[in-house]
This record gives C-alpha cells, sequence and structure tokens, in this order.
C-alpha cells in the first residue's frame, strides 16, 4: 500500500488485516515498554495545517511507539497568504528526507495533489471536507469490537444499519464512513436537514433523508456528527433548539434506538445540540472506545503502509 | 497487502509448485515418533526445572503454539500440572521485514506475568537462531523473566547467531538447500517431519 | 513594410483567389511590388484575422505572469489580429489615464490590436460608476466596460451603467455570478462531483438567474448587453428569450467550455479551475448548440494567464482560470467544424465579425477586399498536433491541453498588413 488517502482505497480483506492488526497494537498500551522496533529508522512528518492537537498526537504516539522518528509541523494558516505555494511547502518537507508525510488541510484534496509531487508515502489526516480515513477506521473498529461482543467471529457488517446523523455537506468523516461502511457491507443512512445533504447525495451508496425518528428505530448503530454553531450564519438552519428537537440525540429517542443499538461521535462533542448529555454518558455510547481506538488503528495503517519492502 | 497471508504464514510449508513434497523429499519423524518425541521433551523440561514451579510455555505462532499446547498437555497427563501456555508473535522484531512485503503480524498472549518467570520459547524448527533473537528481543520488551529456555522439535543446523536449544526433540542434519517441513494435526491435517529439497530462499524461514 | 502576395487560398465569402497587401491594406494582386514576399495557401484557408473579446494580458501589474508583448505574442500565434484587454489589472482600467497606458503599450509592445476594456464601477468595487464617459473619449476609445472577475450584483448600478453608455454606443460585458449562491469560495460546478469531492461549488442558477436579471435591466434602458463567458444551459435558456423579444444582448462562450467537462477537476488538478467553472456533459452540448445558432455570438478566449506558484496551491486555493490564446481556434475547429455544427464561414462569423461588431472595432472583422484593413489569417483546416504546454509564447503555462490532440490550425497571421506570426515547416 503505498498511500492511504481515502476510504475508498482498501478492500474488504485489506479493512480486515487492519482490524486484527490494531487488535494486536492495542495490546502495547498496556506493556511496561510500550515499544515495537518494526519502524525504526523510518521517518514520519505530520505536516498539520490545521489545528488538531487530538488527531496529531493520535499519530504522534502511533509512530513513536512503533519506533518511527515522529516530527510535528504545523504549517497552519493559508500558504497563500504566506506566500508559498503548496507544493513549495510540501517538496521543502519531504526534501528533508521523510519515510511518509502525514497531512491534515483545511482544503479538500491537498494529499491527493501532495502524492503527486513527491516520493514518499502519503496518509490522509483529513482534508477539508473531503475525507478523513483513519477516523473512519477507528470507527469502524470500534463498531466490530462491539458487535463482536454478541458475535465473536463477526466479518463483516452485512444486514447492519448505520445511521450517520448532521452537517454531511461540511463532513469529511462522513464521506469515509460512507465509503468504509458500505465497503464491510452495512446499509448507511445519512440524515441532515436538507440544507445540509451535499449535492449529488442520491449517488452515494448511501441513503438520504431528513427525518431522524422514522430511521432511528431501525438503526444499530447511530453516529452523530459534530454540527457547527457557525452554519447558522450560513442560513442551514434557523437556531440551534430547532437542530435539536429535528436532529439531536435526545433522550426521548435515546430511549427510541433498538436496545443493542450502539452510539458513535467522532468527537469533539457538542453537548445539547447533536447529542445530549444522557446520550454521551449512555452505557452504549461507544465515544470513548472511538478516542483509545485512534491510536491502534494508526498504528495499524503506519506499520501497513511502512513496514515492509519500499 | 502483506507478502505471506496469514500470521507467519506456513514457514515451513513447500511453496506451491517449487519441490512440493515431491521428488527427492524424505520423511524423517512419523505421527507415533514425533508423540514420543514430546513426551520425552515435556519430561526432560520438568525434570531441568525441578518442576513446574514459575513455568510459562511461550510458542512461537504458528506451530511453535500448537507444540506448546501439545508438550503443556502431556505435562498435565503425567504430572498433574496445568502450565500457562501463552504465544509469542515476533514479526515485528524481524530482522529481514524491510526486505519483503509488509508481513501479517500474529496474535501474542501473555497469559501471566513475565517477570520473575522462566519462559520455555517453543518453536517447530531451529534453524538459524534469528527466530529466535527475535523473541529474546520480543520478550524483553514484554518483561524481565528470571530465565529463558528454548525448546524445540527439530535443531537442523546452520546456526547464524549464538542461539542454543535447551530441549531439543531430534537433530536433523541437513543442508542449506534444503527445506525441513513440520506438519502437525492441529493446522495441517497430518504430523509429519520431512525434508524436502527447497527451490525459494525466501521460504520465509530466519 | 514589405508587400505581401498570398497565393491561392480559399478566402472565406469568395472562393480561390490570390490577396494582396500593400500598406497594410488589401490591393489587387497584380498591385503589388516586385520584391513581394509570397505566401504559398494552396490548400489554406484565408479568414478575417480574430477577434478576442476577453483576454487578460496582466500588465500592468502582473508582468511575471503576462505582459502585453507576450500575451499579444501568443495572440498572434492563435491567429488573433486584435485583443480586447480586461481591466482587472493593478492598477484597475478605471480612469482615461489608465486606459492610455494600456493602448500606449499596445501599440508600443503590441502583436495584435490591443484595445483596453474600461472597468464598469471603480476599482471593480461595483459601488460606484467608473468614467466611463472620459474611458470613451480618449484615445483609446473604449466601447467595451466589464468588472470582469466580479459581477456587477447592484441592480441600479447594472441600470446606470447600460444606460450611460448609450451615449456613446458603448455595451456592458458581465461576468454573471451571483455572490450570494456562488461565493468566491465556490471553485467548480456544484453537482455531484463537487459534493463528492467536498469542493465548495457553483450552482448553474447563479449564472442565469444574473443574467434573467440583467436583460430585464437591458431590455428597460434600451442599451447593449453582453454575458461573458457563458457556460451553462439555463443561461443559453435565458438568452434565446431575451433575443426573442428583441432585447438587444450578445454573448459569448469560451472554448474550453466548447470541450472541457466537470470531471476534469476529479483530480483536484488545479489547471482546471476556472470561473465560470467546467459543467457536466449536458452543458457543454447546450452552449454548442447555442454557438451553432447563434444563439451565442462569439468565441472569446477568456485567456487567464497564472505564474505557477498561483496555480500550485490546494485546489480551493488556486487562482481561477486557463490560457486560451494559442489553442482557441484549434479548439473551436475541433468542437465545431469537425463536428458538423459550424461551417468555416460561419466560423469567421463567431471568431472575428461579431466580436468586431460587438466591440465597434472599424478595422477588424471586415472582408478580405480590396480597399480594406489587412487583418487575415491563414488556416490549414486538416493539420493536427498534440499540444506541448511548453511550446508557447506565452509567460504562463497553465495550459488545460496539454497532452491532448487537437487541429493545429493556424499557418500564417497578419496584422495591418504586418506578419505578425508564421508557423514553421
Amino acid at each position: 500500500m503505498r498511500h492511504l488517502l481515502s476510504a475508498a482505497d482498501l478492500d474488504r480483506t485489506q479493512i480486515s488485516e487492519i482490524f486484527d492488526l490494531a487488535e494486536e497494537m492495542s495490546l502495547v498500551q498496556g506493556r511496561p515498554v510500550k515499544k515495537l522496533p518494526a519502524l525504526r529508522g523510518r521517518t514520519v512528518v505530520n505536516l498539520f495545517f490545521e489545528d488538531s492537537t487530538r488527531t496529531r498526537s493520535s499519530f504522534e504516539i502511533a509512530g513513536k511507539w512503533l519506533s518511527a522518528d515522529v516530527i510535528n509541523i504545523s504549517a497552519k494558516g493559508s500558504s497563500v497568504s504566506k506566500g508559498e505555494s503548496l507544493r513549495d511547502t510540501v517538496l521543502t518537507v519531504a526534501a528533508m528526507g521523510v519515510d511518509a508525510l502525514v497531512i491534515r488541510h483545511h482544503a479538500s484534496g491537498a494529499p491527493w495533489q501532495a502524492s503527486r509531487w513527491i516520493d514518499a508515502h502519503v496518509l490522509n489526516a483529513g482534508d477539508g471536507t473531503h475525507e478523513h480515513p483513519t477516523q473512519a477506521l477507528l470507527d469502524a473498529f470500534t463498531i466490530r469490537r462491539h458487535l463482536r461482543l454478541s458475535t465473536p467471529d463477526l466479518m463483516s457488517f452485512e444486514g447492519k444499519t448505520v445511521a450517520i446523523v448532521g452537517d454531511i455537506t461540511h463532513s469529511r468523516v462522513a464521506r469515509s464512513n460512507v465509503l468504509l461502511l458500505t465497503t464491510l457491507g452495512a446499509q448507511v443512512v445519512l440524515i441532515a436537514p436538507p440544507t445540509l445533504l451535499p449535492a449529488g447525495v442520491d449517488s452515494w451508496p448511501a441513503l438520504a433523508c431528513s427525518d431522524f425518528d422514522e430511521v432511528l428505530p431501525h438503526a444499530d448503530v447511530v453516529m452523530m456528527l459534530r454540527v457547527q454553531r457557525e452554519r447558522m450564519s450560513g442560513g442551514y438552519f434557523p437556531t440551534p433548539r430547532e437542530y435539536t428537537i429535528g436532529y439531536g440525540l435526545t433522550r426521548p429517542r435515546l430511549e427510541a434506538m433498538k436496545p443493542e443499538a450502539a452510539i458513535c461521535h467522532p468527537g469533539p462533542m457538542n453537548r445539547g445540540l447533536e447529542i445530549s448529555a444522557d446520550a454521551a454518558d449512555a452505557a452504549n455510547s461507544l465515544i470513548l472506545d472511538q478516542v483509545a481506538a485512534g491510536v491502534s488503528v494508526r498504528m495499524s495503517v503506519l506499520y501497513e503502509l511502512l513496514g515492509g519492502a519500499e | 497487502m502483506s507478502g505471506t497471508g496469514a500470521p507467519q504464514a506456513k514457514p515451513d510449508e513447500p511453496t506451491p509448485g517449487v519441490g512440493s513434497g515431491s521428488v527427492d523429499s524424505r520423511v524423517v519423524l512419523d505421527a507415533d515418533q514425533i508423540a514420543r518425541v514430546c513426551a520425552r521433551m515435556a519430561h526432560q523440561i520438568l525434570e531441568a526445572n525441578r518442576g513446574a514451579q514459575d513455568l510459562v510455555l511461550m510458542g512461537i505462532p504458528t506451530r511453535g503454539v500448537a507444540l506448546a499446547r501439545r508438550l503443556a498437555a502431556v505435562m498435565d497427563e503425567v504430572e498433574g500440572v496445568d502450565l500457562p501456555v501463552g504465544a509469542l508473535d515476533v514479526t515485528m522484531y524481524r530482522d529481514d521485514l524491510r526486505r519483503q512485503p509488509t508481513r501479517a503480524v500474529g496474535h501474542t498472549h501473555l497469559p501471566v506475568e513475565v517477570d520473575g518467570s522462566t519462559v520455555v520459547l517453543v518453536d517447530d524448527v531451529l534453524y538459524t537462531g534469528r527466530t529466535v533473537r527475535a523473541a529474546l528481543d520480543a520478550l524483553g520488551d514484554l518483561g524481565r523473566p528470571r530465565a529463558v529456555q528454548l525448546a524445540v522439535l527439530v535443531d537442523r543446523g546452520h546456526r547464524e547467531l549464538p542461539v542454543h536449544a535447551d530441549h531439543v526433540g531430534t537433530y536433523i542434519p541437513t543442508r542449506t538447500g534444503e527445506h525441513v517441513g513440520v506438519k502437525l494435526v492441529e493446522i495441517d491435517g497430518i504430523d509429519q517431519v520431512s525434508i524436502e529439497p527447497s527451490g525459494d530462499p525466501f521460504r520465509g524461514e530466519i | 513594410m514589405t508587400d505581401l502576395l498570398i497565393r491561392g487560398a480559399d478566402v472565406i465569402g469568395g472562393g480561390r483567389s490570390d490577396l494582396g497587401i500593400r500598406n497594410g491594406r488589401f490591393v489587387d494582386p497584380g498591385d503589388v511590388a516586385a520584391d513581394v514576399e509570397r505566401l504559398d495557401g494552396d490548400g489554406l484557408l484565408a479568414l478575417p484575422g480574430l477577434v478576442d473579446l476577453h483576454t487578460h494580458l496582466r500588465e500592468p501589474g502582473r508582468e511575471d505572469a503576462e505582459t502585453v508583448q507576450s500575451g499579444t505574442l501568443a495572440a498572434a500565434r492563435g491567429g488573433f489580429t486584435a485583443v480586447l484587454a480586461m481591466a482587472n489589472t493593478t492598477p484597475v482600467t478605471d480612469t482615461a489615464e489608465a486606459a492610455l497606458h494600456v493602448a500606449a503599450l499596445g501599440t508600443r509592445d503590441g502583436n495584435a490590436q490591443v484595445v483596453p476594456v474600461g472597468a464598469v464601477s471603480k476599482g471593480l468595487d461595483g459601488v460606484e460608476l467608473a468614467e466611463l464617459g472620459l474611458m470613451a473619449r480618449s484615445g483609446a476609445r473604449v466601447r467595451v466596460f466589464s468588472d470582469d472577475g466580479h459581477c456587477v450584483t447592484d441592480a441600479r448600478l447594472m441600470r446606470r451603467a447600460l444606460e450611460y453608455v448609450r451615449a456613446f454606443d458603448g455595451v456592458i460585458a458581465q461576468h454573471a455570478q451571483d455572490p450570494q449562491l456562488a461565493a468566491v469560495s465556490a471553485c467548480c460546478h456544484e453537482g455531484e462531483i463537487s459534493g463528492k469531492l467536498g469542493l465548495p461549488g457553483w450552482p448553474a442558477a447563479a449564472e442565469a438567474s444574473v443574467v434573467a436579471r440583467d436583460v430585464q435591466i437591458a431590455e428597460l434602458t434600451r442599451s447593449r448587453l453582453h454575458v461573458c463567458h457563458v457556460s451553462c444551459a439555463e443561461t443559453v435558456d435565458v438568452i434565446r428569450w431575451a433575443k426573442q423579444r428583441g432585447i438587444n444582448v450578445t454573448a459569448e462562450v469560451a472554448p474550453h467550455h466548447l470541450i472541457l467537462t466537470t470531471t476534469e477537476v476529479l483530480g483536484y488538478d488545479p489547471t482546471y479551475k476556472v470561473n465560470p467553472p467546467l459543467r457536466p456533459s449536458e452543458h457543454v452540448e447546450a452552449v454548442r448548440e447555442a454557438l451553432a445558432d447563434g444563439t451565442i455570438d462569439a468565441v472569446a478566449t477568456d485567456h487567464a494567464p497564472h505564474a505557477r506558484h498561483d496555480k500550485e496551491h490546494a485546489f480551493a486555493e488556486a487562482a481561477f482560470g486557463m490560457l486560451g490564446l494559442e489553442t482557441a481556434l484549434a479548439v473551436v475547429v475541433e468542437a465545431m467544424i469537425n463536428s458538423g455544427l459550424l461551417d468555416w464561414p460561419q466560423l469567421a462569423k463567431r471568431l472575428s465579425i461579431m466580436p468586431a461588431h460587438i466591440a465597434r472595432l472599424a478595422d477588424q472583422g471586415r472582408p478580405l477586399a480590396v480597399g480594406e484593413p489587412a487583418n487575415v489569417v491563414l488556416v490549414d483546416p486538416g493539420a493536427r498536433r498534440v499540444i506541448d504546454r511548453n511550446d508557447s509564447a506565452s509567460l504562463s503555462r497553465n495550459n488545460p491541453w496539454h497532452g491532448r490532440e487537437l487541429p493545429d490550425p493556424v499557418v500564417a497571421t497578419i496584422w495591418a498588413g504586418q506578419i505578425t506570426y508564421r508557423k514553421e515547416r
């Protein structure tokens, strides 16, 4: 595997292998020596054009626990305003001799463009409103662990319904999850007010609708997306309370869910807006498990990209 | 994705189409002989350690784990001791990781605390010694055992590192061009140790 | 100036004949001097020199991307003998002095006639009228006014501008893009692809709704309106309706909208980022039909050179625009002649006669006849080549046709009796 740019880059077998490896990686957390030598001598640069303490530290720990040398470069702010082209920034970093570039950028497509300019492996850590493949991987990994509690040998998500609720238009987590969950055989349903469903959503391999309550009782997993209050100024919805009543995971909705259904959220949460405190802290909430899974899944991906011959 | 598929997939299995158990291969141990050898090794381990106190068997996947379980079963039957059995995957500690496509990683399972235990590493074939070197590094990151011993079903010589087995099932002199194939019922459906001419230098043995 | 004699070309509208040129005008072929330079027109067509209603020469302000000299050299290579230089330079062409400066650059450095376009509003800010009258009265004789790059969104300002230019037969050329429907950040067509790619998009309605409003205002003011770079079917429908009603509106289409579709942005290559954006194929078909039936009157290149570093940004942050002068005729031949939608006389109308008429250029788009100014391009209708972006007179390289096979029609370009371009054999 040369790059991981899109969740669509992976087929079911590859996903399964990444998950199995992530299970092994998760054991490292509990060991006295949190180190595996597999990526010793490899250099990984986290090139983040957008702030993200959580994702960046997750990648940093993942790389370090695999004995790679990890460097963080914050290239915040538009390269246009600094006068340096994206190409120049990427080439300068690559020229230092890196093996892998983990890129997060506020503009969709930046990792694809970068991968055309350099030889190093490129890992997309979130590009604009486009994709966030490692997030989708850790979401699905967490869901698999949850489903395996009742079906230990579960290999696919056939027959399962995952509802993704929120600002789909601006969500890279949604796009990557639609691709990955569909590859794993799940039926994905996107739920949002019409103003937050993207153009051309009918061509996506998922159902789209605006009635949360109709879908909720059928969902095996409910994935709530963060809604930015700034979207109100774009006129996407009139008030936060109208959003919460129509699309929030409120207490009544929590009770309307299937008993064995699970709740996910990529974080950070707006408690009280898209997700009630009750739901966030509910017994069937996988939110903290998602966070815990982040390092293991990223270790797995880094190993896949860098652990073998070039 | 990874070059070898399943965890440490069949390092002693002939590559299909390349000297696969054909013309010059010969069986050196059959099922009965393997059973006897295992029984002797089990006794030997207990004798050398004056019993089962603080002992743990760690098999190196894949066949080392099956062997470790067999040894534990014999010990239980004969001496009534319930020895903990674990697995120690060494993939990430291999010294040849960068020479092949990304290798799949097997399962590591620690049934007890490593610190203070006497760990008996169990593997099917001892050859260059590199697997054992990797296993020692892997073990070192898990804790500090009081002692480490090595038990192997077959020692075929040709060491490339200063590694020595404490408990050996059988010595089989081989040429470097040959391949020692160990099949176990739990994995391969049959118990058999054979020697085949090998055509593939990158079989995966280290 | 040496006399020229073009032998045996197929003259558009006149059949095979010889063309004599002396002192910048056509003369009887028998009247040329003995030391006349001969051009063999056998197998070639002779068209009136092409006129581009919409070029960005970047000078003054961005001479690193293009200059009047390099831009008009590219124009000459493309068969153009006149270009209208858009006003969004630095400083903006919103005064007579600025217009004269551009005209002077054209006189000094130009390889084609350079006519400055005046801004509609001061500084292109869309608030106050620029000195339209002074620009018209100046030696630059500005007749076309446009805030191109920006849309004149204020209906009242649009009305005033249209009314005002009636006094000197001016025309307001609108870059139709409603900023409420298509913000500055919108960088591709809004649809399936923009949704998938996570890029802010431009729906067709953002263009058509502005044109719908503007034609109403043009009707009200009885003035001349010109619609820049028509990109979608909805806009074509509005223009067709308006023309049927007798509204004085003309329209242009850019060559790239005749062939390229929005699928080009799938790789996030900013070479394909342009305003208005590339559209799905049904829009390409609609604008082709409109160009064929005359609803769209002209092809205008919207030649937009950009320094490499302005394009080498993330797609959403890269500069908008594509080169167009050198490949325009090739693209139109491929899209319209080779598909049978236009014949050569009609092509001459769309690329020379109508643009000259809209811009009120007295010396361009004229018949190739004795006494007329000698602006002519010799065309080989069958030649083809693979486009190499590095083989260009432009200072920039943002060429969307690189690597594609297209016609290679321009053999020689003659402006005011002088050869400005001649293809090497």
